[in-house]
């Protein structure tokens, strides 16, 4: 536990596999994650989901202080990790230990992207999250702000939330320009985490079916040197039934 | 506090060099009489004319449900459940502690982030990353450290309360049974504390004495406190 570099820096010893993917909303993350669990599944890979903000553990703190709008940018920062190491111990370390493919919707850089835009430090914000696992395979759905917001507003998501849309920091009083700003200072703290750890960047304004297919191309290239666990085949729902089925954007 | 100073990264939105207040954070194991003691200082203080904010581990608004929730599910792995604090922690400082330490107030902590270093260091061996995580709290004027022994303490637990699960630290599986376990899990925490004692000059206190005699030790150190402060001032117009 007190080596010097950090979990969340070092390959994983685990057999299974963690992909992830990461971008702001409205960028076809959510969809393309989804596309490719079809794919694997398919493929008789055993697949389990996970997504940002999740665990029962805060689900309710994390809505009261919404509510209430007392969260601060430290609070609001510590919940998401709580959250997250309680999906790490709980919902991602097992799987991968049992040598499934594990799916993370967003994952550690979206903390990084997102808490230093609220205000916390990038250097405490990294070290906060020094025990998480690094992915196998990460994925950045780069997308330019218009495209985002026009996505959102068209049709998938006509009614922004006050904290998705960054209200808390006061940027603006419309909804819609606010998260413009808010949502275009995360772009640009994706565009440093970006480099820093080495994440594959896909071109999010192409077709969805022309990403998913360069996507399952990475992933394939990931896993060739992969068994697939074959070992409950028809019988997972046991496993499964504890759990929600992953829900697309 | 004149100019209060952070514990390690900060909080970056927040400037503490205008806190006038003091903050006093009282220490130690669990059953050496910490919130006894701080209604009486508080009441010492409050007759002399200084106004007092008192905050406790695990008492804020955010998170004391979640908190209570978690221990009773007994799932905690060793991140959530110092995350937990830390959130509760940074709920409090940032709505109780500052506010008031700004306002000039005398804030008294039952507890401080030093529990968190000890409890988390005996459930994972390693120090950097639990003081890496509450870097954001600010650095105590005074920490008063209730030191006691290990045997003592059980005795003066099974005689008020009786050990519970969580004192006991039986997450950890540390003895057969809740005594066994207590008594390990305890010395593990005051070996710790000893340890910070000495490594952040904690003022200690010997918690075996009577409350009157730990009343009159913890005032003398804060007046002393207070008094430095002023002659501070006196120099510096």
């Amino acid at each position: 536990m007190s080596d010097s570099v950090p979990a969340s820096h070092q390959p994983h010893p685990y057999p299974g596999k963690l992909i992830i993917v990461e971008g702001i909303d409205g960028s076809g993350k959510s969809t393309q994650l989804l596309l490719l669990q079809k794919w694997l599944e398919s493929r008789e890979h055993k697949v389990f989901f996970t997504e940002w903000n999740s665990s029962e553990l805060v689900r309710d703190t994390t809505k009261k202080g919404k509510k209430n709008k007392s969260l601060t940018p430290t609070t609001f920062s510590l919940l998401h990790a709580t959250d997250f190491a309680s999906r790490l111990f709980h919902e991602i370390l097992p799987p991968l230990k049992a040598g499934m493919v594990v799916l993370a919707d967003r994952y550690m850089y979206t903390a990084f992207a997102r808490d230093v835009v609220r205000g916390v430090s990038p250097s405490w914000i990294r070290k906060l999250y020094s025990f998480a696992i690094r992915p196998d395979l990460a994925f950045y759905f780069n997308v330019p702000i218009d495209v985002a917001v026009s996505r959102l507003l068209g049709g998938t998501r006509a009614n922004l939330k006050f904290y998705e849309a960054g209200m808390d920091m006061g940027f603006c009083q419309d909804i819609n320009e606010s998260f413009r700003i808010f949502q275009s200072r995360i772009l640009t703290e994706y565009d440093k985490i970006v480099p820093e750890f080495d994440l594959t960047v896909m071109d999010a304004t192409k077709d969805i079916e022309t990403q998913q297919s360069e996507m399952r191309q990475v992933v394939e290239k990931a896993l060739v040197n992969y068994k697939t666990k074959r070992g409950t085949h028809g019988r997972r729902t046991l496993f499964w039934r504890r759990f929600d089925l992953p829900k697309s954007e | 506090m004149e100019g209060g100073r952070y514990f390690g990264d900060g909080l970056t939105y927040l400037n503490p060099s205008d806190l006038k207040g003091k903050l006093v954070a009282i220490e130690g194991t669990d059953g050496v009489g910490r919130s006894t003691h701080i209604e009486s200082l508080q009441e010492w203080l409050e007759i002399q004319g200084y106004g007092v904010v008192t905050t406790g581990w695990t008492r804020s608004n955010l998170m004391s449900k979640t908190i209570e929730m978690a221990k009773q599910g007994n799932i905690l792995d060793r991140w959530s459940f110092s995350l937990l604090y830390a959130t509760d922690f940074a709920d409090r400082l940032e709505h109780q502690v500052i506010p008031a330490l700004r306002s000039g107030f005398i804030v008294l902590a039952d507890r401080y982030i030093y529990t968190a270093f000890a409890r988390d260091l005996v459930r994972s061996g390693d120090r950097k990353w639990i003081r890496d995580v509450f870097g954001f709290a600010l650095i105590p004027d005074l920490v008063c450290y209730l030191r006691i022994d290990v045997d003592t303490l059980a005795l003066r637990v099974i005689e008020s309360n009786g050990m519970n699960y969580w004192e006991s630290g039986m997450d950890l599986r540390l003895g057969t049974d809740l005594y066994d376990s207590f008594k390990k899990y305890q010395g593990l925490l005051i070996e710790e504390f000893d340890k910070m004692a000495e490594e952040f000059q904690f003022e200690v206190i010997d918690a075996r004495k009577s409350p009157d005699d730990i009343q009159d030790e913890l005032r003398t150190k804060i007046q002393s406190m207070l008094a430095a402060e002023k002659s501070l001032n006196a120099v510096v117009p």
